[in-house]
């Protein structure tokens, strides 16, 4: 399969979040704000020929993992996972709802084809990443674990303590992407509870960081294609914009967990073309 | 019949399952005193101490599972459990990996260090805790054939373990099996249903008690979830009076468990928990809160004398 060129992978991200506001829209609740922050993220992992995977062969041993911490953006995760063919674009329909087929529940959980782990509470994706690629390295595989977190996540004490522990156990094969959008459920970031200096918390930790703009396609491919540090894992602070890619959702808390109204939606899709 | 206490039976067990390359164990900075160093000394690329960082533990030992791995969370039972309910929830139970929580130091029997130290809602805490389920050994042989039955089982585990040295209660003929009770003792009239350090405790009353001339039945209860309703419910029948000892709080544990399977079969009699009442312990050691908190042979045989008369 040729992997998608970068003007490519823009149309991928643009499809994914037409995607995900509809099955957001047809749900009648969810979070777009932060699904459309990760959207440029997530297709360049999963489209972009950075993650190693078989959706025919999910449970492949030698496949690199992705954790999805910060849980709740189900709307921009699902909509991935049918673009990469672990459930069908069909399947969206039970988004949310009672006895759905594929378990698409509010929040990830492992009966979904393609999902490592449950999550949705928030701070303890980091740690299961990091049991993964212990365990790959166990297996003598080279694989690879991904872990997107978001930034009001680091709020949570647990992400430290995983922190320590990946340097540690030297797991350069852990990579975390912070998707900081410096928007939470409550207030903006900076007012809830300030990240910065976010690199040199992470550099303290003797992580390798990285900073990237993370709605440049271009430039998320090149540092997600950076060969791997020799012993320290890898952290990749990516800016992003909360809401991206909708005027009226751009940066705003409100548009965290609310499903869009109808005038909303069309609104929001006239943007995204 | 081999004694000692249950964890260090649990660290000898780990040591000799070693070979298996598909068991990990994981502890949090207590490695010496939980005993999971024995293992870690000699397949260290298998053991991952993450220092005093429970929520963290809990979550790595289930990113391990995902990977096929067979995950032994060690910790001292206060802090495992207490530190990372939601851990447990989600990415354990929720998640249905394969890690086996391993809590030593528990009930007051832990002593001195105070009631911070002695875990006495930890079997609360899992059994409402769904696809979760509890496993508390009482004694050494018990405790190597039920690490081995944890390691083959497939889900998530609560493992309950002591620190203090227990006599040999089973030999090698016993078979434990997960999910089972056992008859330790047969007697008349009345049946005590214990669990973990309890059995010892019991059988100590019971000695109390032959010389009197009472000779009651005691019952094994080491799976607290899924619990043996049908040994609970055979022994209640032909017993007219019903004892259970734990060395938990009287909420939530083996009282409860067997309370609720009595309810439920329509089995109503004369029933008396031993178990710590409702509030917190203070310092001292285990034999004397034992006594000043009514858990030890002295009140199980009052509690049996009182019953019968």
């Amino acid at each position: 399969m040729t992997i998608p060129d970068i003007n490519q992978l823009k149309q991928i991200a643009l499809e994914l979040r037409r995607l995900t506001l509809k099955i957001i829209f047809q749900a009648g609740s969810g979070h777009p704000g932060g699904s459309f922050s990760a959207t440029d993220l997530m297709t360049a992992l999963f489209f972009g020929g950075i993650l190693n995977y078989d959706s025919s062969n999910p449970n492949d041993p030698k496949r690199d993992s992705f954790v999805l911490s910060k849980g709740h953006v189900t709307g921009i995760y699902y909509s991935v996972l049918a673009k990469a063919g672990y459930i069908s674009e069909s399947d969206l329909d039970s988004y949310r709802k009672i006895n759905s087929p594929k378990f698409l529940s509010g929040h990830p959980h492992p009966k979904t084809p393609g999902i490592e782990i449950a999550s949705g509470s928030l701070g303890q994706g980091l740690s299961v990443g990091h049991g993964i690629a212990l365990g790959k390295k166990l297996d003598g595989y080279n694989s690879k674990v991904y872990v997107i977190l978001g930034d009001g996540e680091l709020h949570e004490g647990q992400i430290w303590e995983a922190a320590m522990s990946a340097d540690k156990f030297k797991s350069n094969n852990l990579i975390a992407i912070v998707d900081y959008n410096k928007v939470a459920q409550d207030n903006i970031t900076k007012d809830l509870k300030d990240l910065e200096p976010i690199e040199d918390k992470w550099r303290s930790f003797n992580w390798d960081v990285h900073r990237v703009d993370g709605h440049n396609m271009e430039a998320i491919i090149n540092v997600l294609k950076l060969p791997l540090h020799p012993i320290k894992p890898r952290v990749i602070i990516a800016d992003t914009i909360k809401g991206k890619g909708v005027s009226f959702m751009e940066g705003k808390t409100a548009w965290h967990g609310v499903a869009p109204s109808p005038e909303d939606y069309d609104k929001a899709l006239k943007e995204l073309v | 019949m081999k004694e000692g206490a249950t964890r260090d039976a649990y660290g000898q067990a780990l040591l000799e399952m070693g070979n298996d390359q598909r068991i990990v164990v994981l502890d949090a900075g207590v490695s010496d005193s939980s005993r999971s160093k024995k293992f870690g000394d000699k397949y260290p690329e298998r053991f991952f101490n993450v220092g005093i960082a429970e929520a963290d533990m809990v979550c790595t030992a289930a990113g391990l599972a995902t990977t096929g791995k067979i995950a032994f969370a060690t910790g001292f039972a206060c802090f495992l459990l207490g530190r990372t309910m939601d851990q447990i929830l989600v990415s354990v139970a929720y998640s249905n990996t394969n890690v086996k929580l391993v809590g030593t130091h528990t009930g007051l029997a832990v002593g001195e260090d105070g009631p911070t130290a002695q875990m006495i809602v930890d079997i609360a805490y899992m059994r409402a805790i769904p696809n979760m389920i509890v496993v508390q050994p009482a004694d050494w042989e018990e405790t190597v054939q039920a690490t081995r039955a944890l390691a083959e089982y497939e889900g998530p585990a609560y493992f309950r373990l002591g620190r203090p040295k227990i006599k040999g209660i089973f030999d090698s003929t016993y078979k434990f099996e997960i999910g089972k009770g056992r008859v330790v003792k047969k007697g008349s009239d009345l049946v005590i249903f214990a669990t973990g350090i309890m059995v010892q405790e019991s059988l100590l009353a019971l000695e109390i008690l032959a010389e009197e001339g009472i000779n009651v039945s005691l019952v094994n209860i080491s799976t607290l979830k899924p619990i043996d309703r049908d040994i609970i419910i055979e022994m209640a029948s032909s017993h007219k009076f019903i004892i259970t000892a734990e060395d938990h709080n009287c909420i939530g544990g083996l009282g409860d468990a067997v309370g609720e399977v009595l309810l439920d079969a329509q089995i109503s009699k004369p029933f008396k928990r031993i178990a710590v009442k409702d509030r917190f312990a203070e310092t001292g050691t285990g034999a004397e809160l034992f006594e000043k908190y009514g858990l030890s042979a002295n009140h199980i045989s009052l509690a049996v004398k009182d019953s019968l008369k």
